[in-house]
């Protein structure tokens, strides 16, 4: 045996005071960690495929399981980390990019901790959302520049199209390929109830959810995968692609291997080939190149629908919103560094792009000081885990959060971050037909609604302390926010005042 | 509406809860020559063995005809029908009146005229609780019991008896339970019950009779303290062949166990019915299927249009912790299994499974029980999946999703 | 009237059905104890192949051919539940050679057991529905 340079992460602990052999931890871990001992009748795992996922803990009836972290270690060092040095080995090991999933797990500052919220006292009154109306749907669209009248004096509807949400929430884009048809229904069907929208991402459409049109975004990304007119006119809205958070300036990649079956008549593309998204559009180089993409889809669709255009949250942020609120595009869309992916090389998750709240805070300020702001929706993304992040981020600006990881883990995912391998034992990032099993979309959609309507009524109690009870405004409302531990820059960038201020 | 029940056993109950699900003001009479409340004639063996008590015999509760309102008569045979006049004469001399009646009357021990028999003092049939009663007193410690019949009747007794008694078994055919066993089957069970202490002579029979003695026909003789009489039963039908009704080996009843004659239907042991397994007509003296005669008689008598076609001979019984498992009948091609003292032989020909033995393992046996009686086409299920292991995985996707209800 | 439906389509194979099942018949409240060291019998038994799998437990059928085969009658079906007096059952098997879904097996101590619903020992909810960690086995009530 070759010198093993990395030693196992995870240990499993497993009491054998409670282990009933049942095997269930054997039978639901697709990485083989456990394996059952016939001549022993005894239970034995190998630490080594763990990837600490958690489905043998969940299963285990009797709660004989744990995972935890190993306390081997290298020599204490504040340069030379335990991660780091493991990274060095694999890729001595191996000669390839690192590949991760997820979103940046990094130690970067998360300014929605740093942010904290008003509440009325005394001078004026809260309100009780139990008692009293509460609005929080939103519209998302290009808000007509001014009230025109016919020449009865009546108002014109002059409205672009637009999306209606009961709650300023959607789910982000992930593509059926990355994640299973099971998590797809289960999106679809959780959007349908609660009157929001989820996103195709860039694996195009499956027949059996055209039925959800009204509830959709259809995503057109790069490599353009699944895309028709039939699609286009099935979603209620189109969404650009030109970045995601979690790999900003580089496309999509899924691998052969997941590309079997619908899979692969959905994205159009024949099995087993790999389904790798170009970088940048091969037609966009200018925000001119990016309004004739807008333009295009909007006659595809007969202007009955409104465009998204997505963008990861990079340094020129500002300028390059300014430049799609320009484009004829209806709603802007900003990935932060947080948000998650199903593969990205670790170095670009990890390094590459900005925070969300510093980008949503200098967009809104940027469009509004150009006084276009209304023409366009903003729309965030990249690690919204909460209601109380939600309310942050209507009041740094948006109209909208758009919410993928936090979606994920409603139906299961544990964040192991290994969605990568297809192996995914919750039966979300897998394409495995026993896996994808695991995943009872009527089980899964009842739990994302759950959280929908959790996170609503909390927006609502938030909003009511405010003394706000419509989250139209409560946006772009700074003065519902204050910094605790930021920087004077910080603070000039986020719009908002320190505490006690 | 007045409903008259010649018997007491499986499927005058049968047809009491059918009655009674369709009507429940009419009268009931059950008329029964034995003085007990219903009771499960099979059990007399687990009687003698201390498995079951007298109590626990039941086959009903106590409460049972008072809940469905019955009256009994017990202890009082019918003597005659008289269909003209719709009514029945009793023992007692008196008579009842029927509107609709049924002949339950269940089977007799036969008992074949041997030389010296009448010598014999104590000698036995086996197949009520009155019989169970006087072996169970008459067999001691020690006692040496010849039994003549190495069928099912005779072994369960053997059964019964085995803690206190030396037992010899004789029969007419080489082999046990030949009506129910191949040869292999049989050779297994006589092997098990011989290491239970059970001695066979088989292929004789007995050519006469001392008082302590059996001389067979290979000249041999067997002492014996006790002897019972196993040969076999036979349908009690006098009481419809007495009318002109239709009988055969038994009475002939129709597949609603309508008999030939008016407004009288039979059930149970004393019928001949079809067997589904080969279409012959054939005396099927089994419990399941004398309830569901029973069932469907008392339906029909009772209004309702229901019908029983899915007889089958069929058989679960077990000696010594061995249990034993067969439906059908043993025609077509084979296939078999054989191993740790599991025997295996399923029976199947012309697309479909005809009948099956099973000794030891049971698992599930009531998968291949309902492929003969449904009939099912071997080729709309994996049969080579189901010859290993009965399961409603051989099934198609379409069926276990109706039997398992997740086809909505 | 409340049945158990499966579903094969969720059916995962963990198992855990079966397990549930014993731990309800054994009246303790820690499964860990109880079941520690304990080879188990269920009346709910899996069947699978290398893709399919789901769970068989009694049907309660409307015409039940075990209730009516039962030679001791400690077979019954009262509102539409099948239960087993198994002090009467004298381990024939007359009611596993009629089961047509192979859902009644002998048990440890002579008597055979079967699915009752869970109505005697957990006030009739199913312990194996409240297991199934994906609802492949449900417990509900549908129009006939």
């Amino acid at each position: 045996m070759p010198v093993n340079y990395l030693y196992p992460e995870y240990e499993i602990v497993r009491n054998y005071d409670r282990c009933i052999v049942c095997r269930a931890c054997e039978r639901q871990c697709a990485n083989e960690a456990h394996e059952y001992l016939e001549d022993k009748n005894k239970m034995v795992c190998d630490d080594a495929k763990c990837v600490n996922c958690h489905r043998c803990v969940s299963l285990c009836p009797t709660r004989a399981l744990k995972i935890v972290k190993s306390d081997h270690t290298f020599k204490e060092n504040g340069n030379w980390t335990k991660k780091i040095i493991n990274e060095v080995y694999k890729q001595a090991g191996s000669g390839g990019v690192l590949l991760s999933s997820m979103g940046n797990p990094e130690h970067y500052p998360v300014y929605f901790d740093k942010i904290l919220l008003n509440a009325s006292q005394v001078t004026n009154p809260p309100i009780d959302p139990l008692r009293e109306p509460m609005e929080t749907k939103v519209f998302l669209g290009a808000k007509p520049a001014k009230i025109e009248r016919d020449e009865n004096g009546k108002l014109k509807r002059n409205t672009p199209p637009h999306l209606t949400l009961s709650m300023p929430i959607m789910f982000s884009a992930m593509s059926y390929g990355s994640i299973s048809y099971n998590a797809h229904e289960s999106l679809a069907r959780a959007a349908k109830e609660l009157g929001i929208l989820y996103n195709t991402g860039e694996g195009g459409l499956h027949e059996d959810f055209a039925q959800y049109g009204e509830n959709t975004i259809v995503q057109v990304a790069s490599g353009r995968f699944g895309v028709h007119t039939t699609y286009l006119n099935t979603g209620a809205a189109v969404e650009i692609k030109m970045g995601q958070g979690a790999k900003p300036g580089i496309g999509g990649h899924l691998p052969g291997t997941k590309i079997v079956g619908d899979v692969s008549k959905t994205r159009m593309i024949p099995e087993g080939s790999d389904s790798i998204s170009p970088a940048p559009h091969h037609d966009i180089y200018s925000i001119e190149d990016l309004r004739q993409l807008v333009y295009s889809l909007k006659e595809a669709t007969a202007y009955t629908k409104p465009v998204i255009v997505k963008i990861a949250a990079v340094h020129n942020i500002s300028a390059i919103a300014s430049g799609i609120a320009r484009s004829g595009a209806d709603i802007i869309s900003i990935d932060g560094f947080r948000g998650g992916t199903g593969a990205a090389p670790t170095r670009i998750r990890d390094n590459v792009g900005i925070p969300i709240e510093l980008a949503l805070a200098s967009v809104d300020k940027r469009l509004r000081d150009e006084g276009i702001r209304d023409n366009v929706s903003i729309v965030v993304g990249g690690s919204i885990r909460s209601s109380a992040d939600i309310v942050k981020a209507v009041a740094l600006g948006a109209d909208c959060v758009y919410i993928g990881t936090s979606a994920l883990l409603a139906i299961g995912c544990h964040l192991c971050r290994s969605c990568q391998t297809g192996k995914c034992n919750w039966g979300i990032a897998t394409q495995r037909e026993d896996l994808v099993k695991r995943l009872n979309p009527n089980i899964g959609y009842k739990r994302l609604v759950n959280l929908m309507t959790a996170w609503q009524h909390e927006i609502k109690e938030m909003m009511g302390g405010m003394g706000i009870n419509s989250i139209e405004s409560l946006r772009g409302n700074r003065l519902m926010l204050r910094g605790v531990g930021l920087n004077e820059k910080e603070l000039e960038i986020l719009g908002i005042n320190h505490a006690g201020e | 509406m007045k409903y008259v029940i010649i018997g007491n056993s499986a499927a005058a109950v049968g047809a009491v809860e059918a009655i009674r699900q369709n009507d429940t003001e009419g009268k009931i009479l059950i008329i029964s020559d034995e003085s007990y409340h219903t009771y499960s004639r099979p059990l007399i063996s687990y009687l003698l063995l201390g498995k079951t008590t007298r109590e626990k015999m039941k086959y009903r509760s106590d409460s049972f005809y008072s809940e469905n309102n019955c009256e009994v008569m017990l202890s009082t045979s019918v003597t005659a029908i008289d269909k003209d006049a719709k009514c029945v004469l009793l023992s007692n001399g008196e008579s009842e009146s029927y509107d609709k009646l049924l002949v339950a009357t269940g089977s007799s021990p036969f008992v074949p005229p041997v030389n010296g028999l009448d010598k014999v003092e104590k000698k036995f049939t086996f197949i009520s609780l009155d019989d169970a009663n006087a072996l169970e007193k008459a067999v001691t410690e020690g006692s040496k019991v010849l039994i003549v019949g190495a069928g099912l009747i005779g072994l369960k007794c053997a059964e019964g008896i085995s803690a206190k008694a030396d037992i010899t078994c004789v029969d007419l055919s080489d082999r046990v339970l030949s009506s129910i066993l191949d040869d292999g089957g049989s050779e297994i069970v006589k092997a098990h019950l011989e290491d239970n202490g059970i001695k066979f002579r088989l292929g004789v029979q007995v050519s006469e009779f001392g008082k302590n003695s059996a001389l067979l026909s290979d000249g041999t003789k067997v002492e014996f303290d006790v002897l019972v009489m196993a040969v076999g039963v036979r349908p009690n039908t006098a009481l419809v062949k007495n009318i002109g009704g239709e009988v055969g080996r038994g009475i002939v009843i129709n597949e609603r166990c309508a008999t030939s004659v008016e407004d009288i239907y039979a059930a149970g042991d004393c019928c001949e019915s079809m067997d589904v397994s080969t279409g012959e007509k054939k005396v099927m003296a089994l419990l399941p299927n004398a309830y569901m005669q029973g069932e469907c008689a008392g339906m029909n008598m009772s209004g309702a249009d229901f019908v029983f076609d899915k007889a089958i001979p069929m058989n679960a019984i077990g000696f010594f912790g061995k249990h034993i498992i067969t439906a059908g009948s043993y025609t077509g091609e084979v296939y078999t299994e054989c191993e740790d003292g599991n025997y295996k032989k399923l029976f199947y020909g012309d697309n479909k499974l005809n009948g099956f033995i099973l000794i030891g393992n049971a698992e599930k046996a009531g998968i291949y029980t309902s492929l003969v009686r449904e009939r099912t086409k071997l080729d709309t299920i994996d049969f080579e999946l189901i010859c290993e292991k009965p399961g409603l995985m051989a099934f198609s996707k379409d069926v276990r999703a109706e039997k398992l209800g997740s086809a909505q | 009237m409340k049945r158990i439906y499966v579903n094969e389509k969720w059916c995962l194979g963990c198992h855990l059905c079966e397990y549930y099942c014993a731990f309800a018949s054994t009246n303790q409240s820690d499964m860990a104890r109880a079941l520690c060291g304990v080879k188990i019998n269920p009346k709910i038994k899996i069947e699978e192949n290398d893709k399919i799998s789901f769970a068989v437990s009694c049907r309660h059928c409307d015409e039940p051919l075990c209730v009516k085969g039962c030679i001791t009658g400690a077979l019954s079906r009262k509102d539409g539940v099948i239960t087993i007096d198994r002090d009467r059952c004298i381990g024939c098997y007359t009611c596993i050679l009629s089961c047509p879904y192979g859902a009644i097996s002998p048990s440890d101590d002579g008597a055979v057991q079967k699915c009752e619903l869970c109505i005697k020992t957990n006030g009739g909810k199913p312990q194996c529905v409240a297991g199934c960690p994906n609802g492949a086995i449900v417990f509900e009530e549908r129009g006939e």
